[in-house]
């Protein structure tokens, strides 16, 4: 089903850290930021801890009483057109998705707003995997 | 060995008279003919015009104009300056526009303006439709709804540009070449401190059209109004609602494209553009 978060799409949120971490302007791009967030696929929650733009753990959950700073939600299908090379207008974007309620941006929005461009990157980063 | 590449736009100032406040405001031009007069988008300033002065098929038959609006690019705010908040309202955006026009000594011009360059536009079609020859909104709707809160974009814990950069990042379509989606951005980077913000007052609370459109008499004044696919602030359903209100409006969406067509994929654009233009070139003879 469109809606679950299958196995390939979870494979793809995982590397999410290799990719970013491999890629030096996107690194430098968020190096003011060191926070916990939560990217939650479906009902699938991970824990991102960046520091100073490096991702150093990226750990699938529910972890019983873990804090994060803001947490940025859509379902199964919302990230895999997301993460397709040329996503479909509404899909491209993570403030598109959340204006046509694909997504939700919730929690303390400040690291986020001052990092948006990293973060966007971090978000957008298993597009290339499709290419 | 030849000389550098010497683009033919060329920039000046102008002194305008605008509601009653006098004004250094800056404009770029390139080409003969009918004059056209671009508006750029909020929180940014002229050069996103910077492709179409540079088109000799566009050149040949038009004066393409861009000024930065006072507050923007390089059009200096009035003196003190230091003790206002800057808000763009209906009022002070249309008396600038036809300042400049008149400044200029244009004859009958067409207008053509991006997202609030857009909705000023259907002001400018539904107030003083007899000043202008055609009309052009890109990205341009009546009303649209908000999808975030603008006191993110000047804080003093936030970066202003690069906040204001990326929340616009999201608007350029994913088609469009890095070189040009990146040179997009840079100009919201440059924009000075709740210029973009104070720009957003007049889309948001000022220029709430939907009750002037429908009086818009589009023989009087041609309306052209073309939409990216990928422009969820302004999207295709805003402007096809808008046109539908307005007897004679012509509508394009164009795919591929996002919010900012000029600047983040000129070459797509340009495939919408010139029949437009075209158009117009045929109105006038």
């Amino acid at each position: 089903m469109d809606g679950v978060a299958d196995t390939a799409l979870l494979e793809a949120a995982e590397r999410i850290p290799d990719l970013v971490n491999a890629c030096a302007p996107v690194v430098r791009r968020g190096r003011w930021l060191t926070a916990e967030f939560l990217l939650e696929i479906g009902d699938v929650p991970y824990h991102v801890s960046v520091e100073s733009g490096r991702i150093r753990a990226f750990e699938r959950g529910p972890l019983l009483m873990r804090s994060w700073t803001f947490a940025i939600h859509a379902d199964a299908e919302g990230w895999r057109e997301h993460w397709r090379p040329l996503p479909r207008p509404g899909f491209h974007d993570i403030f598109a998705m959340a204006k046509c309620g694909l997504a939700r941006i919730q929690g303390d929005l400040r690291p986020l707003m001052a990092n948006l461009l990293y973060v966007k990157d971090v978000l957008a980063a298993p597009r290339c995997l499709a290419q | 060995m030849p000389g550098a590449h010497i683009e033919p736009v060329i920039g000046r100032y102008v002194h305008l008279d605008i509601a009653g406040v006098s004004h250094r405001v800056y404009f770029e031009e390139a080409g003969s003919g009918i004059p056209l007069v671009c508006l750029h988008t909020a929180g940014a300033d002229g050069r996103q015009y910077r492709h179409l002065m540079s088109d000799d098929a566009i050149t040949g038959h038009f004066r393409v104009l861009a000024f930065d609006l006072p507050w923007h690019g390089k059009s200096n705010p009035p003196p003190g300056w230091q003790d206002h908040e800057y808000r763009l309202t209906t009022r002070t955006y249309a008396d600038a526009i036809l300042a400049f026009c008149e400044g200029l000594e244009l004859d009958r011009p067409v207008v053509m303006g991006c997202s609030i360059g857009g909705r000023i536009v259907l002001h400018l079609a539904a107030a003083h439709a007899d000043r202008f020859r055609a009309l052009i909104g890109l990205e341009a709707a009546d009303f649209q709804t908000p999808w975030y809160d603008t006191t993110w974009l000047h804080r003093t814990d936030v970066h202003g540009g690069e906040v204001c950069a990326a929340l616009v990042s999201g608007l350029i379509a994913p088609h469009s070449p890095a070189e040009s989606r990146w040179e997009t951005l840079w100009m919201y980077m440059l924009s000075g401190p709740g210029i973009f913000r104070g720009d957003l007052h007049f889309y948001r609370v000022d220029g709430d059209l939907r009750a002037t459109t429908p009086g818009i008499d589009t023989s009087v004044c041609p309306l052209f109004l073309l939409t990216g696919e990928y422009d969820f602030s302004c999207e295709p359903e805003d402007t096809l609602r808008t046109a539908k209100r307005i007897a004679g409006a012509e509508v394009t969406i164009m795919e591929r494209l996002g919010h900012f067509p000029m600047s983040e994929n000129p070459e797509q654009f340009r495939r919408y553009i010139m029949p437009v233009l075209e158009r117009i070139r045929g109105l006038a003879r």
